[in-house]
């Protein structure tokens, strides 16, 4: 709220203006001024996947209030209930308005798990996702803004990152260390920055050829302040892009890792270890694989559509 | 030529140096491996019993070097739970992942490249939006999650397939194709992206203006040049394969590397997992060095860019 109001009042003191948070809203104001409203909301991709990401975000956040049941009580009478389509097409009398998605082998309602499994791969994935996006960030716009032998050593420490095999790497770590969600977000956090620095360094290499960075160069601004105050703004876009690339893929790598059995630890509702323990049930109950499974293939591709829709937004002209 | 290949290589050497160090410092400095081999249940003197028997009472940097100079020998050590030398036990599992990437790779491309060059001939009609549906599709896929579609549909619905093993060739098609696919998206729009930069380029105009026929247009002189990156990417993605195999491994009880690296993980066997972390490293050191190679030969740009 307090942003919008800014371009009312241009006329602020030079003390004011010259803090650093002062300028940080004005920008913001003028982001949200110039932001394609109009062509964004004809994005169907996008919106699609903003839609979606914001539900089920809604959900994770209220999934205490709003689940049927609770995901870890087991009701031992009520195991294996098929979800309620299976009254309508196969006529199976088990399943029942109260467990709307049926229940898994130890009689846990499905659909609650599937809410509170929401909040473990969103913040899993957003976390390890800011935290490979700072590491990532500050490696790329080193490389792209000191150039010479500080680039060279980013690039050896990224074709490092790259030969290390995520997956293996992440088991290791965590069978090892424990499995612990703070411990796979940071393992996800510390193997995922190689596409920030790479993308970062190309779009601080381009940003720091332009005028306004000689200029500010020119005045004799430091280099912190330049790349603080005129690089870090305009490689913001591609950032958030990354993030939405890198969130995507540590939702699935924590996935994999749980259902692995080295991720989230049971009795925890992650959906990669429902995947996993409804793996022994696949001949007779496939709907406790394609639930989850769909589940985690809309979250994931609500966050690629959305960040394809802010790719596009933000760079009219330069699709690849 | 010859400068930007020296660099490449002296690159491709420090990068597996780092690497050994690395997968050797993620088992022996980041942890204490005696306690890791004890288990939880073990009291003080077990692993002290432990860690004199496996000499982890010297300091790491002794261990490291013993360890690297018999790397270098090709000696990786010995595994701590089959008793035998850990180049074997490797060797032994190495042909089966080599093949199912193999597989996965050919899948990949061979789906990819028809794709992408035929939403490329049609931009934005129903056949490249099509394509790039399933492109998006591809990539939020749960590779396991497709593994496990697979086999609720071919093994459990129509039973066409094993669900697990690999006693005859069929058993290597729902991996390959549940591995493959991944890479697939990837493939696809960087030949789409490729043909559609070459089709603008003046020598097309050229071939196609001497009266050549459309498809030797289309093959000969475009996707010669178009396919150069999806070549170099897919050896890229044949070293990320190596990686991600371990949970198609799993999944289909594939006796290869990937199977064995969880396994020995569960096993804290470490010996054998730090030789998988070395192994795969430096098949994918060696497939970008070969690509980047192969590229700056065949394409001049690169190396001077």
């Amino acid at each position: 709220m307090h942003s919008l109001q800014i371009p009312m009042a241009p006329e602020a003191s030079m003390a004011e203006a010259q803090s650093r948070w002062w300028l940080l809203l004005r920008r913001a104001a003028v982001v949200l001024r110039q932001w394609p409203w109009r062509r964004m909301s004809r994005n169907g991709g996008f919106m699609f996947g903003l839609v979606v990401l914001l539900s089920i975000a809604a959900i994770a956040a209220l999934a205490p209030w709003i689940a049927p049941h609770d995901p870890l009580v087991q009701d031992i009478a009520n195991r294996r209930v098929p979800p309620i389509w299976y009254q309508w097409f196969s006529e199976d009398s088990n399943a029942s308005w109260a467990h709307v998605l049926g229940t898994d082998k130890l009689g846990r309602d499905y659909l609650s798990r599937l809410m509170h499994g929401a909040r473990i791969s969103l913040s899993i994935g957003f976390s390890a996702a800011l935290i490979s996006g700072i590491i990532g960030t500050v490696l790329g716009v080193c490389a792209g803004y000191f150039g010479g032998r500080v680039d060279a050593l980013v690039s050896f420490i990224v074709t490092t990152r790259l030969a290390l095999p995520v997956v293996l790497v992440a088991l290791a770590i965590v069978a090892l260390h424990g499995s612990s969600l703070p411990v796979l977000i940071l393992v996800l956090g510390l193997l995922l920055w190689d596409r920030f620095a790479v993308v970062m360094r190309s779009v601080t290499r381009q940003v720091a050829s332009l005028e306004y960075v000689t200029a500010a160069r020119a005045i004799g601004c430091s280099t912190l302040r330049i790349i603080l105050t005129e690089i870090l703004p305009n490689v913001m876009n591609a950032f958030i892009v990354i993030v939405t690339i890198e969130m995507a893929n540590a939702i699935l790598f924590e996935a994999a890792l749980s259902f692995l059995g080295l991720g989230v630890q049971p009795p925890s509702p992650s959906w990669g270890l429902m995947l996993a323990e409804a793996k022994e049930d696949i001949f007779f109950s496939p709907w406790m694989i394609t639930i989850p499974g769909t589940a985690l293939f809309v979250l994931v591709l609500a966050i690629n559509l959305f960040g394809d829709g802010i790719r596009d937004l933000t760079a009219p002209k330069g699709r690849s | 030529m010859w400068m930007y290949s020296f660099k490449r290589v002296l690159m491709g050497v420090c990068v597996m140096f780092a690497i050994s160090m690395l997968s050797f410092g993620l088992t022996n400095a980041a942890t204490d491996p005696a306690q890791a081999i004890a288990g939880s249940g073990a009291t003080a003197a077990d692993i002290e019993a432990i860690r004199l028997a496996y000499g982890f009472d010297k300091p790491v940097v002794t261990r490291y070097v013993t360890w690297l100079r018999g790397a270098l020998n090709g000696d990786l050590g010995e595994s701590y739970r089959q008793k035998r030398s850990v180049v074997s036990v490797i060797m032994e599992r190495l042909p089966v992942t080599m093949i199912l990437g193999g597989l996965a790779l050919c899948f990949a491309l061979m789906l990819s490249i028809p794709l992408g060059i035929f939403a490329a001939l049609h931009p934005n009609t129903w056949v490249d939006r099509i394509s790039m549906a399933l492109a998006l599709v591809g990539q939020a896929m749960p590779t396991f999650w497709f593994a496990l579609l697979g086999i609720v549909v071919f093994s459990v619905g129509l039973g066409w397939l094993p669900a697990s093993g690999v006693s005859d060739w069929r058993g290597y098609v729902l991996p390959a194709m549940a591995l493959g696919y991944y890479a697939t998206p990837t493939l696809m729009r960087l030949t789409r992206s490729g043909m559609l930069e070459v089709l603008e380029a003046d020598y097309i105009r050229t071939a196609r203006a001497k009266g050549l026929s459309r498809s030797t247009v289309v093959v000969k002189h475009a996707l010669r040049n178009a396919v150069l990156p999806v070549v170099s990417v897919a050896a890229v993605q044949f070293g990320y394969m190596l990686g991600g195999s371990v949970v198609i491994e799993t999944i289909f009880a594939l006796p290869g590397v990937g199977y064995l690296a969880w396994e020995s993980i569960s096993l804290a066997d470490l010996p054998v997992v730090q030789a998988i972390l070395l192994v795969v490293a430096v098949i994918y050191v060696l497939l970008t060095l070969a690509s980047d190679i192969l590229n700056a030969w065949l394409d001049p740009r690169v190396r001077f860019a």
